[in-house]
């Protein structure tokens, strides 16, 4: 098979971007999006030009890496995975494919499709952890939690920290992001003396890094390689109510020494 | 001839950690703070280590040539990590996980390491879970564990099909507290591209920030390196496109020896090769061999037939024929020679007659399609994506691929290295799995360097630093090493080649799986030793390498990273080519079990088993640069076994 690529170009971050249009050579449908990619490369670098930067790393839809808005939609045409989870199969032979990177104004692109991301690392900064020394905790089984809470956890600490969510908002929320982390620490009881803490200086710093506002459209969850649920902003918006009515330290603390 | 002094404390072996604690020497709280550590990577290693080493009150400076810490591929870890918890009361102990390792490791590593750590296995659960880590729970709200390979008790701990993630994202969130609170600078995009060594000391290294193509010099009172595995080498593996072996090569080149080269693991369970575009091969846990049965047509012709047409009878259910104890469960080496060799005998499945059966029929009859959906969803959903096939209806078909390089710089009891102020962690070292690793033992092995050795340890040498005394960036060393990285940025740029790194790497990939693969003979090392400098001459007159040196390159960055590799895997098949004895992952076709042996006839072996030569070979092999154009000297350290007895390996 074969397809046309509409690929978004952009040599920095200040340089004034735009589309260029690139003819694929002949693909294998088993190959995954990214392969796709790294042929084209190839191609483009026999012939002297310059190839289509794109992130990715793992390659299975974990480290949340790869990015990429593929014929509008963050991640490609298939739920709950990544682009690097996505197939040439899924694709018809010889239709045009739009690829852009991820647009969020706390996303600066880098170059072509690569954009920094480092905002989320800070929010996860302010608040996103329990404070414990190393070497100063009980043994593990002294702490029961029901099965029910820590699956519900899991669901939440899945988040591979993408971004989709924020790229298929219209607003560029990270109300998913964020709650997705708030929601793992706040179901487990380890997290509950921070609770409260945690949560506001998180969503303090998410507002600093200019992520807009939730109007729940649900296409964050929509696009989540990990189809993490927007129960988890519900959540969260409870524990936010709670926390600013308790009032409180917003800023955690430092913890250890240092 | 570098020095090797192994620095084993003296004592029993059960107490030797103990009374080496009690026995190093301190740094009082206020001097703590003058000393600068520079730590690169941030995988389970990585990142433990720089949290804790903050929480201490160092002063940490952490890099990455990721965009963020939490990106590591230590996420990609799928299993579980063990530890001696005994939580199950099926007889497991420290001294049981202890004895697994080392004869997991096929007798060749050091015994002391290995038995402290299992000692801490304990507190990394404990550590873990602590930090909200969501292992897998049973109904009653305690920790629930699973099997794993080259074990007959459960002391898997695991959260779903993702504990390398969840693992990775609790470290991932110390540091992130340590980095808010101070104690910890982090540096991302920040590859490090050289070690500077001042007077015989690490003091420093070279980084290229990725984004803006910045060379910078940093320097501090200790280096520690835990920047991952070197499984890349073979082009296609389970490891992240970016995992490389630039960190430790350099180090090698700047006198850092490199011990035990060639081991390498080759995992059984992967989704099998399906054409030459492919980039990486994707692992499907060894957790699935708890519940899954692994399978090949008894007879050739049967191969190309529809599995579930093939009668029970007809089928070679090949590990529990071979290994009956530990059936399925047998190790990773083991597995994946014998899937190797029921494919050579012709009788592999699918296209390429490269693969085997991994049958779940059982397990859903046994448990039914939800338990096992609940307990492996997550893999059958990776697995359809890949194949567009469903495994609750019909077996997956699985191929050996590369995995974990259990070889790495050479490190002593302290985990620090020949040089000096130089320290080495998680996978980046060699000291824990001898020549093969077992499933679930990399995460345990990564935290446990990261929390609890390395943190102790490192004082020993820092005490005999005066605090603020380091060599400042303007020394010449530091001068000498960031010319030399711009020099070789040059260099690359100014090829004007025909061809990209990635075709150089698949070259070299393909090369290294041919001689110095599953299985090794002389003759094809030989082989590959003409074929590699060979190519490695062709690079530096025909690379390409586009675009510019300031500004975000990845042609650039995988050119510098894929000459690396040229150069380790010339040292990887001179090192398999000087260990004339079978081990482990290690196996040299020469030397194998015949039906002939004593140990074969008592039932130990198989035939085609791997065979050690303890009187020659019980030794690590620590490789030191000697100059470019020069064989690299080979230096030995013997395996002293207090404890254990070297025997033959036996999983019957
Ligand atoms: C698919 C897969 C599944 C696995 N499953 C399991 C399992 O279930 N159980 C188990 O025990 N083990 C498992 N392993 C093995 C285990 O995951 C790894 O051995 C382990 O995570 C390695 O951790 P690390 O901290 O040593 O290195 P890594 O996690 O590889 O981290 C390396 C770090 O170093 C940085 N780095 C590297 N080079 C440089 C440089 N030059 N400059 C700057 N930074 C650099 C990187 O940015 C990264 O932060 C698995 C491995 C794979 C591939
Ligand atoms: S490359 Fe890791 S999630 Fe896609």
């Amino acid at each position: 098979m074969k397809v046309t690529l509409k690929v978004w170009r952009q040599k920095d971050q200040k340089a004034p971007g735009g589309f260029q249009i690139y003819q694929s050579p002949e693909l294998n449908p088993n190959m995954s999006f990214l392969e796709m990619l790294d042929v084209v490369n190839e191609d483009l670098a026999g012939r002297g030009e310059d190839p289509i930067a794109f992130d990715h790393d793992c390659r299975e839809g974990i480290c949340g890496t790869c990015s990429l808005v593929i014929d509008g939609k963050p991640h490609g045409p298939h739920q709950g995975v990544a682009t690097c989870q996505t197939y040439m199969r899924s694709f018809r032979n010889g239709v045009e494919i739009v690829i852009e990177p991820f647009r969020a104004r706390p996303f600066p692109i880098i170059k072509d499709l690569v954009c920094d991301r480092k905002s989320f690392d800070r929010i996860q900064q302010a608040g996103g952890f329990i404070s414990v020394r190393t070497g100063s905790t009980p043994d593990a089984n002294s702490i029961l939690i029901p099965k029910e809470n820590s699956d519900l956890a899991m669901d939440a600490a899945q988040c591979i920290g993408c971004g989709a969510c924020v790229a298929a908002c219209k607003n560029a929320s990270a109300m998913l992001f964020v709650s997705a982390k708030v929601s793992h620490f706040g179901l487990l009881p380890q997290g509950q003396p921070e609770r409260h803490r945690r949560v506001t200086a998180m969503v303090q710093q998410m507002d600093e890094e200019g992520f807009g506002a939730c109007t729940v459209t649900g296409s964050c969850e929509a696009v989540c390689p990990k189809s993490i649920s927007l129960d988890f902003i519900a959540r969260m918006n409870r524990d936010f109510a709670v926390a600013l009515l308790k009032g409180g330290p917003k800023k955690p603390s430092s913890g250890g020494a240092g | 001839m570098a020095t090797l002094n192994s620095n084993i404390p003296a004592g029993p072996l059960s107490s030797k950690w103990e009374k080496h604690k009690f026995t190093s020497k301190l740094i009082n709280p206020a001097n703590k703070r003058k000393y600068k550590i520079i730590v690169v990577g941030a995988g389970l290693a990585g990142s433990s280590a720089s949290a804790t080493l903050a929480e201490l009150g160092y002063e940490v400076h952490n890099f990455v040539f990721h965009d963020s810490p939490r990106r590591a591929h230590s996420v990609a870890a799928q299993g579980g990590i063990n530890a001696a918890k005994n939580y199950q009361n099926d007889g497991d102990s420290v001294h049981r996980l202890f004895y697994d390792t080392i004869k997991g490791g096929d007798f060749r590593s050091r015994e002391s390491n290995v038995h402290r750590l299992a000692e801490v296995s304990v507190n990394i659960i404990d550590q873990c879970t602590a930090q909200g880590v969501p292992f897998a729970r049973e109904y009653g709200g305690l920790l629930d564990n699973r099997s794993f390979g080259g074990a007959q008790v459960s002391r898997t701990f695991y959260a779903r099909g993702q504990t390398g993630q969840q693992l990775l994202l609790g470290a991932y969130s110390a540091l992130c507290r340590n980095i808010a609170n101070g104690g910890v600078k982090s540096y991302t995009h920040a590859e490090m591209l050289d070690l500077v060594v001042v007077d015989g000391h690490a003091r420093g290294i070279i980084v290229r920030n990725l984004q803006t193509g910045e060379i910078t010099r940093h320097n501090a009172d200790a280096v520690v390196l835990a920047t991952g595995g070197y499984g890349n080498v073979f082009n296609l593996s389970t490891y992240a496109r970016g995992s490389n072996t630039t960190a430790i090569w350099r180090a090698y080149r700047r006198g850092a020896c490199l011990a035990n080269p060639c081991y390498t693991q080759i995992h059984p369970t992967c989704i099998p090769v399906s054409g030459d575009y492919q980039s990486k091969l994707t692992l499907m846990s060894e957790s699935l061999r708890n519940d899954g049965r692994v399978w090949v047509p008894k007879r050739k012709e049967d191969c190309k037939k529809d599995p579930r047409e093939i009668a029970e009878g007809d089928r070679d259910y090949y590990l529990e024929r071979m290994y009956s104890a530990f059936g399925n469960l047998a190790p990773r080496d083991i597995a994946s020679r014998a899937a190797k060799t029921v494919c050579d005998e012709g009788r592999g499945i699918g296209l390429t007659g490269l693969g085997v059966y991994l049958d779940f029929s059982d397990a859903i009859r046994r448990l039914s399609e939800d338990r096992v959906r609940e307990r492996y969803g997550n893999l059958f959903a990776m697995y359809q994506e890949i194949t567009d096939e469903d495994a609750y209806k019909t077996p997956m078909r699985i191929y050996p691929a590369v995995h974990y390089t259990m070889g790495g710089l050479w490190v002593d009891y302290n985990l620090m290295s020949n040089i000096s102020g130089l320290f080495v962690l998680g996978e980046a070292n060699f000291s824990d799995h001898g020549a093969n690793r077992l499933g679930a033992s990399a995460l345990m092995q990564g935290l446990a360097d990261g929390y609890f050795v390395l943190p102790s340890t490192i004082a020993t040498y820092l005490s005999t630093v005066k605090p603020r005394s380091r060599a400042g960036t303007d020394h010449a060393a530091f001068r000498e090493a960031e010319e030399n990285v711009r020099m070789l940025t040059k260099k690359l740029l100014s090829c004007n080649g025909k061809r990209t790194p990635a075709s150089f790497h698949k070259e070299l990939g393909k090369i290294m799986w041919d001689y110095c693969g599953m299985a090794r003979n002389k003759k094809g090392l030989e082989k590959a030793l003409q074929l590699l400098p060979a190519l490695r001459e062709e690079y530096w007159k025909n690379v390409q390498v586009l675009g510019e040196p300031n500004g975000w390159n990845q042609s650039l960055e995988s050119a510098g990273r894929v000459a690396d590799f040229i150069e380790l895997g010339d040292l990887m098949c001179r090192d398999a080519l000087e260990r004339e004895e079978s081990c482990g992952g290690h196996f040299r076709e020469e030397y194998q079990y015949t039906p002939a042996d004593p140990e074969t006839q008592q039932g130990l072996v198989n035939p085609g088993d791997v065979k050690r030569r303890d009187d020659a070979f019980a030794h690590v092999a620590a490789w030191e640069y000697a100059g470019a154009g020069r064989a690299p000297v080979l230096n030995k350290e013997p395996l002293v076994y207090e404890e254990v007895k070297m025997s033959t390996r036996s999983y019957k």
